[in-house]
Order: C-alpha cells, then structure tokens, then sequence
C-alpha cells in the first residue's frame, strides 16, 4: 500500500511538482535551471555580466541577480527567463539579501565598500551605508530589524538597524568573511571566514561570540579549509557548511558546533540551496563548473550536474501550483 | 525594539572606544636607484612602483579603522639617488617606530642597525636579496616581498610537475641577474632537476634588430634540454630570446613564464578586487612591489586592529606567532616566518596573460606549512638574530 502511494505520488508529482534549482554561471553569464526531479539542466538563461547573488521574491514572481560586472541588480520574470528591469544597485553588486518587507534590496557593492538599499517597487536608492572593504555577506534577521553586511577586507561583520539605515554594531570575525546568516528564528548569527578557516556563531541579542567552528580534514592542509557559504536545516539542528577548495561541505551539530561529517563535493564549492521540502541540498562547485547534489538525511552525495564555468549563487524556486 | 534597545547600549560602549583613537603612524622611504640602461622602452618603471602599493594599504587599513577608533598616517619620504638615506631614516624614526622601506638590501641594514632603528618595525617591499634572509638578517627587518629563493622554488616545482627536468641557462651581466641565476641553480639542486648548459649574455648589440640572427647560434651551444631559463631581472635582452632558440623549447625565469609575487594576470581569490582597487587608485597595474607594500601596512592594520594595541613588542611578537594571518588574495592565509621575518606566501607563476600555475604545488609537501617548501627554511636558515 505504501509502495502504491509512493508510486501514486511520483506519478503525480513529476509534471506538476518540478520544482527548480537557479544556479548563476559567473564566467558564462547564464542562469542554469536545473529540474529537482530529473536533476537535469532544463533551461539556461542569460543575464548581464558576473552573475552572482540570486534571490527569489516572496511570491516567487520575480527573481533578482547580482550582475556585478554590469553594475546592476537585474529583475529577471523566472517564467519567461526575460529580464524585465534593472534596478540601481551601486557599483559591483555582489550578494544581497531581500528584507522581509518583500521590497527592500540590501545590496553590498564589492569595489565601494557601501551597502545599498534599494526599494525595488520605487526601483529608487533609499540609503547607502558605508561599510568595510571589500562588503560580501548579507543577511537579515527574521523580524527584518537588522540586517548584517561582512567586509572581506575589513575581517568584520556590520550589524545595520534597518530603521534607521545606520550601523549600530561592528564585530570582528577571522580573515575574509563570506556569508552571513540568521539561524534559529534569528536567535543566533553565523558567518563564515574563508581564510580564518572558522565559523563564528554571535548572539543576536548581545552581539556576543558565543562559538567558533573549526574544521579538520585529513589529508587536507587546514590552510586549504576555507569555509564560504551555508545553509541550516529548519529545525535548525544541522548546518552544512560549504568548505572552498577543500572540495567537501561539513556537516556541523548546529547544537554543539561539532562538526559530524565531511561530504565530498565538486571543486571550490561556493554556494547552496535546498529543495522545498529540504531533503536534497545542491553546491555549487566554482572550479568543476557543476553542481552536487545531497541527499541530507543519508549525508551523501547523489548526482552532479554539469552546469555552466564557476557557478557561484544558488536559490530555491517552487513551480508547482 | 528590545534587541535594537540593547544594541543601542552597546554601540555606545564602541562609540566611546572609537573616542580613545589609536593613532598609527607608518613611515614610507623610498630610496631611488639608477635604473640600469635596457633594449628595450616598451615597459618603463613607474615613479611610484611600491609607494602606490603602500597608499592603498593604509586606505585599506583607514577604511578598517574607522570602525575601530584607530587613525592611520602615512609619512613618506622620498631621497634622491645619491641623497642620505640614513639621515632620511633618522628623521623618520624620531616620528614613528614604523617603517615600510624601498632601498638597496646595504641601505636596508644600515638603517636597521641605526641606534634609532633599534626596537623598531622595519619592513623590506623591494630588495629580494638572499642574505637578508640569512647571514644578513636583522630582528627589526621584516620582508614582505618573495625572496629570489622562493620565486626560483616556485618555478622549479612546476618543472618538477611538468616533468621538464633537463634545463639550460642563460643569465645577464647585472648584479640582480647573478643573483636570481644563483637562485635558480639553488632550486635546480634543491628540486634534483639537471643543468645541462650554462651561458652568460654577453651582446652589447641592439637586439631588436639581430635576435634573430643571433640568438639560435648562442643558445645552439647549450646543449639538449626541455626548458630554456633566463636570468634577466632588469627586463634587458630576455623578450629577445623568446621564440628565437636553436631548439623549439620554452622560455622560463625572468621572462615569458615568471615566479612573481603578485602580477596583473591574478584574478582568482578574490584579487580581482585589490586589482581594481589599486588600478582606481594609481591607474595602473599592480606590481609585485606594489604588493608587498601593500602587504606590509596591511600586516601592521591586522596586528593592531587584532592586538588592540600600537606597542611595537606587542605587534612585533603577534605578527611572529602562529595566530597572526593576512588574507592576501592569493587563496591561503599568509604570516611570517619565524627564523627569519619572511612572509609566507604563494608565488604565482604567470604569463603576460594568464596565471599558469600557483605555487607551492600539488605534491610538494611539508611538515609544517607548504608555503615553507618555497625558499629558505627553518633548518637550512643562517639567521640567527630572530632567536634571541
């Protein structure tokens, strides 16, 4: 009865429920879509040059790309793959994140060391913020009170009040910080330091350190462990942390900070995302110019996908009803 | 509100941090030297080849300290070939402890052994003298610039790699080429590659008219080998021996396919943004002096921004210790070595076009940190002022 449900379900599932992994090809300028359920390449779209942040509307109608060689944030129909707009983004767009307003764009523009915030219904610059040098990882708490810009150069993450467009807090983290996020309902903030090889967890509400993550493969010198981006599980237990050019995503206790497992990937894994229903998590893997695919709960890897030349930005798109 | 609320709080605590400002002053010297006469006008050296570097280092470092209270300064100095580059450093060291410098490697420890210099933070961007890594070390001269050691091992391993054993070399008149020659018979030795024949340039033609003429019948004496090096660090008679050997072989060394520190072709790491940032800045390419320069104000903003600290002994001892690393765009953390005040770092090796390998490559391991496969390490060093 079960295998007949299952069945049932797959059958169903195939057309309607073929939901979409957007990976951005930095060196192609391409988009590459790829099919959740045949894990295949279905479209590739083109973008302005260097894609490389990518993020969803709420209501998945429209899909924003850092095109970062082009000074622009694109706005991007995801049906039609046609570029509708560009809205002001500052110089060198390079990540960015979508407030929980649905409307505010927090840009980080690599070559300015400024945060921009963009309205993207006025398609008007409200504020620019200076920041350290070299702006990268952008996050935003749940409750949309504060977002955080790292600089890469300046080693700090930049807590933002997004009431006032201003920088209320600075934290230094190790070397080369990357990727920013909120994690556990916004209770804690995690960024990633490529060259510092670390993780360092703060407490939202102090701004306090409160753990760093430490990786250690064997057979990989430790200078070449050099954490980018992650993702946490929604139950907020198990992060998988994308881990550069020693090609493999740890598997980390988001409880204890223990790492538990280390997951053999393409070459310079960047970026990634989950499907809906979290059970396959997709890198992006710069130097192979592919994508892994995961398979979360048995911890390993399932597929790769050939996408396009350093792909680099990864987001979730839901197509089914 | 409440987490805003209590963020409010805290930025005052900073805010009242920042109202205590370290203010660090950083001496730049620049001693000019005779530019020795070359064949070729096709690339002249910039004015300000290192000086451009260290502005956009201490931009670098303000940008930071903005958000730590800390003020920096650069003081820059430049003497005139034939001026008095002591009395310069003199002066300089009654304003600060600090000093990047860009002179001869004699210049360099005669300022380092001035009463004044004593308990001072000197750092060496441009002379890639062995000795200054050896016999010649001194405790308060630090190098953030590759020695011709480390340039030379790195080619040599990509020899290794590529299986291109057998090697001929051909080295200039100029104190500088005797010097990377020797560098690169060293790694020749070190690596167990072969010198199958040795020649030293002797044309005082111009050889933009005759090297094709000349150039087969001088490297026809060399002998059977895979790779053609050249020793010719001023830019003189090397970009005429490309494509004008005897043998169909590549050109390696000072010219064609280069060790370098830093070059224009460096994109990957994240260097495609300190490219950019320098070309705004100086509109032009970065050199590898320029990246050492950079280099070693940037080491000066970690160590204080990480230390909390501008006492000299304190930012001396962490810029040593294990903790200290500086994201220098090159895809590893680079620090220092502790035996002789080099920086550790990877060493491109690159085209006019393109980076062709980056060492230390795959393979060529080390007990300790495989930046240390490249140039002198700890049990080979005759410096002994870092142990006291």
């Amino acid at each position: 009865m079960l295998r007949l449900t299952t069945a049932l379900a797959l059958l169903a599932a195939t057309p309607a429920f073929a939901d979409e992994i957007w990976v951005t090809n930095e060196k192609d300028n391409t988009i590459s879509v790829i099919d959740t359920d045949t894990l295949e390449v279905t479209r590739t779209l083109e973008t302005g040059e260097r894609p490389r942040g990518i993020t969803f509307s709420h209501d998945y109608s429209r899909v924003y790309i850092c095109a970062s060689d082009s000074d622009a944030v694109q706005v991007m129909d995801p049906v039609s793959g046609e570029i509708l707009h560009d809205l002001p983004s500052g110089e060198d767009p390079e990540q960015f994140v979508l407030h929980p307003d649905d409307r505010r764009l927090y840009i980080a523009n690599e070559d300015d060391a400024i945060t921009t915030v963009v309205d993207t219904e006025t398609r008007r610059v409200v504020a620019q913020i200076d920041v350290g040098i070299e702006p990268e990882g952008m996050a935003v708490s749940p409750d949309g009170k504060i977002v955080i810009t790292t600089s890469e150069t300046t080693n700090m993450a930049h807590w933002i009040d997004t009431e006032t467009e201003t920088i209320f807090a600075n934290t230094l983290v190790d070397s080369r910080p990357r990727h920013a996020e909120f994690v556990k309902d916004g209770a804690e903030l995690w960024v990633s330091a490529e060259i510092g090889g670390t993780v360092t967890v703060f407490d939202t509400a102090t701004q306090a350190e409160k753990a760093r993550i430490r990786f250690a493969i064997k057979g990989v010198h430790e200078d070449l462990i050099q954490p980018v981006g992650f993702e946490l599980t929604p139950d907020g237990k198990t992060a998988f942390v994308a881990l550069g050019p020693a090609n493999h995503v740890a598997v980390v206790n988001a409880e204890t900070w223990e790492v538990e497992d280390y997951l053999l990937v393409g070459r310079r894994v960047w970026h990634m995302a989950f499907d809906g229903d979290h059970s396959r998590l997709f890198t992006t893997n710069g130097i192979s110019g592919d994508v892994t695919v995961i398979d979360v709960a048995r911890r390993e890897a399932l597929k790769t996908v050939k996408v396009g030349r350093f792909p680099w930005g990864a987001a979730y798109r839901p197509t089914g009803g | 509100m409440r987490v805003i609320g209590l963020a409010a709080a805290i930025s005052l605590t900073l805010g009242a941090a920042a109202a205590s400002e370290t203010r660090v002053r950083i001496g730049y010297i620049g001693v000019e030297q005779p530019a020795p006469p070359v064949l070729s006008n096709l690339d002249p050296v910039p004015d300000d080849r290192a000086l451009a570097g260290a502005r956009l280092g201490l931009a670098d470092n303000q940008t930071t300290g903005k958000f730590m209270g800390q003020e920096w300064i650069l003081s820059e100095t430049l003497v005139p070939e034939g001026g008095d580059a002591l009395a310069a450093a003199r002066a300089a060291l009654a304003a600060t402890r600090v000093l990047v410098l860009d002179a001869p490697a004699e210049t360099l420890t005669a300022i380092a052994d001035l009463p004044e210099a004593e308990g001072a933070l000197l750092f060496n961007a441009t002379a890639p003298d062995a000795a200054l890594r050896d016999g010649a070390c001194r405790a308060n001269l630090f190098h953030t610039l590759p020695s011709d050691a480390m340039r030379a091992d790195a080619l040599a391993q990509f020899l290794v790699q590529r299986r291109w054993t057998d090697v001929a070399l051909v080295s200039g008149a100029h104190p500088r080429d005797h010097a990377f020659a020797e560098a690169l018979k060293a790694s020749i030795a070190k690596f167990r590659l072969t010198l199958t024949g040795e020649k030293e340039w002797v044309f005082d033609a111009d050889m933009r008219r005759n090297a094709s003429a000349e150039v087969p019948l001088f490297t026809q004496e060399l002998g059977e080998h895979d790779v053609l090096l050249v020793a010719d660090e001023i830019g003189d008679f090397g970009r005429y021996v490309v494509y004008n050997t005897w043998l169909p072989r590549p050109v390696a060394g000072s010219e064609e396919l280069v060790p370098q520190a830093w070059s224009p072709v460096v994109e990957q790491w994240g260097a495609a943004q300190l490219q950019s940032r320098f070309e705004d800045q100086a509109h032009r390419d970065m050199t590898p002096e320029d990246y050492a320069a950079w280099a070693a104000i940037r080491t000066l903003g970690e160590a204080v921004t990480r230390t909390g600290s501008d006492d000299i002994a304190v930012l001396r001892d962490y810029i040593l210790s294990d903790a200290f690393e500086l994201a220098g765009f090159k895809g590893r953390p680079l620090s220092f070595r502790p035996w002789n005040g080099q920086l550790r770092q990877p060493i491109p090796i690159v085209t006019d076009r393109a980076v062709v390998a980056t060492a230390p490559l795959e393979g060529f391991f080390h007990q300790g940190n495989e930046l240390d496969t490249l140039g002198r390490d700890a049990p080979e060093t005759t410096c002994r002022a870092f142990q006291e």
